[in-house]
């Protein structure tokens, strides 16, 4: 169990305490029995939950008990014997602790993986041995790239059911490797298994005796956990602390990005304000240094006027305020989203009103490489217009699951990057006022590169 | 509040770390974007962690919102006990709503089995409108049962303090959106992402206070429905129900009616966090009678507002 991967160790990684993953593939993949494998075999399910899925497996006629069950969690997903939500599910090992986002499958709940993705470091998709890549593989691949998931794991499962055929996993690996690889996944690898039987899940299997690579455990274990993706601290200012009795003004958040430490030159954006770190105050210890993840305080050398919304940063590393976003989105409402819609954008600490001004493009999440290239083909350069409807312009609108591209003004400015550079700082919410509901989640610029 | 003494650098801990700061997160934005959030707080483990958290999430000022207790009338003096002198130690607001009174003037019928967890549901919205509270903090935690393992961190309930499962936003990334309609209020679940371990070990690595009642220690007891119960004005036991004396300890401190020990020795933290990690049952299917209705039945008292 601790085989080490020979994946470099990069600067500023680390075997982390914690692993945040997703999961994606259908019921037919085997993805609910590969969760349920996990968690068994790794001794998180305890007898009372085991107990009540070995019952309903009996009343159902089955033999084993069906470890898919585990991860059934709603009444009506038990009904309808479809996942049709984000769960989550937490596992342990002496080495790691494990957040997985159990997400569905099937195009109407794009959304659903786009959720579970947005905070993973680890996407896991299924893919069955006999089928290969197939389509929802490749939109599984793309949301995860479009993410930006910093690494993508393919199990590509059933090998018992091609009877633990080599060379039909190294063909699945190798499209998949080419397709992750156009899509600009930083880290894929493909690993064989086999959910229901066990092989190579926790345990090594001798049908697979041919594969010198880990277990999906071993992977899960070793895979390395960057935190900070890039040096420039990003500290969105959650709220202002302040004490008469000890005469205290520290302003609290969690550091988006990057790092800061005592003495760092910083500026207040978008107000331009420069001062310096005074301190840095890490839940009651003082600290010399924050860095990505940590819920600090910072006291700042002179008395500025600083509020929540505020975005702290490097004097000589600030980043520029806009009011004009150009941003790939995800629709996840069942509420439309049209031309001229007044919403509210929620990017950090900050929420500003914006309006839709443009829905310029749809992209076919299932293979967005190939439109992305018959559009440039066929407009010379000009994505546009690339898989969209000319004979219904007046449609311009987003519904549920869709990717699109839009265009917002915000009433003021925001201090939003690109996404493809920075996950929390490059992304967004777009919020119908009147509900309160959460329509579209935004990722600032082009991340898959394919509308350029 | 007690000062971090443990070696930061212990890699096995960092998942406390992670836990701890987005825990900490989730305060803050409430604090920020509501106007009168409240802390549920029970006297339980999870409940006293949490208030941990929110203590410092805002030192070295003091706690911006108070703490609400649903007292069933059928508590553990141990836990009444630690909930007052937390309450005096940091200078809390603290907020009852009692069941006994919604039982005394005929608002409320008491259940032919004594149990009264249910019955919280009512004086806990009624405490909700009366004092306009727009954010409830509870200590809920998605491992505990299956029906939460899809519960968001902010969970929006209506005017009736209903929970719709395909109302629920979703979450993406640290952006949490607490808007709500008036009368609509918000739980939110800091402690989503911790289970059980998690929590015994952050009370270990930050020496918490627990009720003494979470240890071993020996007691008059009965057997009703698989479960050790304590005797008490709720009713047990019932002819034919016989006390015997025991080592036990309990996992889940709630209503005494429906709450069981378990039989135990570990008599001290770490003794605790070994039983956990050898434990081969849940500790709501250990100690909890009301979830073991039917497989539903969680998800169903969610629905109606329970937290």
């Amino acid at each position: 169990m601790t085989v080490l991967l020979d994946a470099p160790v990069e600067k500023d990684t680390e075997v982390a305490g914690l692993l945040r993953l997703a999961t994606a593939g259908s019921v037919d993949d085997g993805k609910s029995t590969l969760v349920g494998r996990l968690l068994y075999d790794t001794k998180s399910v305890l007898a009372d939950q085991f107990e009540a899925v070995e019952r309903t497996s009996r009343d159902r006629g089955l033999e084993q008990a069906d470890l898919a069950l585990l991860t059934d969690g709603l009444r009506s997903e038990r009904e309808q014997g479809i996942t049709i939500d984000v769960a989550y599910r937490y596992f342990a090992t002496p080495r790691r602790r494990f957040i997985l986002a159990d997400t569905p499958g099937h195009v109407q709940y794009t959304r659903n993986m786009v959720t579970g993705a947005s905070t993973a470091e680890l996407a896991v998709i299924l893919v069955d041995a006999r089928k290969g890549l197939a389509e929802q593989t490749r939109r599984h691949t793309a949301v995860s790239a479009l993410l930006r998931v910093p690494r993508v794991l393919l199990a590509v499962n059933k090998m018992d059911l091609v009877g633990f055929d080599k060379d039909r996993f190294h063909e699945i690996e190798a499209d998949f490797a080419a397709y992750a690889g156009a899509l600009g996944v930083e880290h894929f690898q493909a690993l064989p298994v086999s959910a229901l039987r066990g092989d190579n899940v926790v345990e090594p299997s001798a049908d697979l005796a041919w594969f010198d690579g880990p277990t999906l455990l071993e992977y899960l274990e070793n895979v390395p956990v960057q935190t900070e993706k890039r040096p420039d601290g990003r500290f969105p200012v959650q709220y202002v602390i302040r004490d008469q009795a000890s005469d205290y003004r520290g302003y609290a958040g969690t550091v988006a990005s990057g790092h800061l430490e005592v003495g760092d030159p910083i500026v207040v954006l978008p107000s331009g304000q420069r001062s310096t770190i005074a301190g840095i105050d890490l839940l009651g210890r003082a600290a010399g240094r924050a860095a990505a993840g940590q819920a600090a305080t910072l006291l700042l050398a002179d008395e500025l006027d600083v509020s929540r919304g505020d975005l702290i940063a490097p004097a000589d590393a600030a980043p520029t305020a806009v009011q004009d976003v150009v941003a790939t989105v995800c629709h996840l409402s069942e509420r439309p989203l049209n031309v001229g819609d007044r919403v509210l954008l929620k990017h950090t600490t900050r929420t500003v009103k914006a309006i839709v001004k443009e829905i310029s493009a749809k992209l076919d999440i299932s293979d967005p490489l190939a439109a992305a290239s018959a559009a440039r083909a066929g407009a010379g350069g000009e994505a546009d217009e690339f898989d969209w409807d000319d004979e219904a312009p007046a449609t311009h609108s987003l519904t549920a699951n869709d990717i699109g591209r839009v265009v917002l003004r915000t009433a003021s400015p925001i201090l939003l990057e690109p996404y493809a550079a920075d996950r929390e700082t490059g992304s967004f919410l777009l919020i119908d006022p009147a509900s309160g509901d959460t329509l579209t989640a935004g990722m600032s610029g082009d991340p898959l590169g394919v509308f350029s | 509040m007690s000062t971090l003494t443990h070696d930061e650098s212990t890699p096995a801990r960092t998942h406390l770390r992670t836990l701890e700061a987005e825990a900490v997160h989730i305060i803050r934005e409430v604090a920020a974007e509501f106007e009168r959030p409240v802390l549920l707080f029970s006297g339980g483990k999870d409940s006293i962690v949490m208030l941990h958290l929110a203590l410092k999430a805002f030192a070295p000022a003091p706690l911006p919102f108070g703490l609400l207790h649903v007292d069933t009338g059928h508590n553990f003096p141990e836990v009444l006990a630690t909930r007052d002198r937390t309450v005096a130690e940091h200078g809390l607001r603290l907020y009852v709503a009692h069941v006994q009174d919604y039982i005394d003037d005929g608002r409320l019928v008491e259940r032919p089995d004594g149990t009264r967890n249910p019955l919280q549901t009512v004086p806990l919205l009624d405490a909700i409108g009366a004092n306009k509270f727009d954010a409830v903090f509870g200590g809920g935690r998605r491992d505990e049962e299956k029906a939460r393992a899809k519960e968001r961190v902010f969970s929006l309930r209506d005017d009736f303090g209903q929970w719709d499962p395909k109302r629920q936003r979703p979450e993406l990334w640290r952006l949490y959106n607490g808007r709500h309609r008036p009368g609509e209020h918000v739980r939110v679940f800091p402690l989503s992402n911790w289970t059980e371990l998690d929590v015994w070990q952050y009370i270990a690595e930050q020496e918490i206070e627990l009720p003494e009642i979470y240890y071993a220690h020996e007691r008059e007891v009965f057997e009703r429905g698989g479960m050790w119960l304590a005797p008490g004005e709720w009713g047990g036991p019932r002819q034919g129900e016989a006390l015997q004396r025991r080592l036990v300890r309990y996992r889940t401190v709630g209503d005494m009616s429906c709450t069981g020990a378990v039989d135990s020795d570990a008599a001290d933290i770490a003794a605790v966090i070994e039983e956990i990690t050898a434990s081969r049952i849940t500790e709501r299917g250990a100690s909890r009678a009301d979830d073991k209705l039917s497989e539903a039945a969680m998800e169903d008292r969610k629905k109606e507002g329970y937290f």
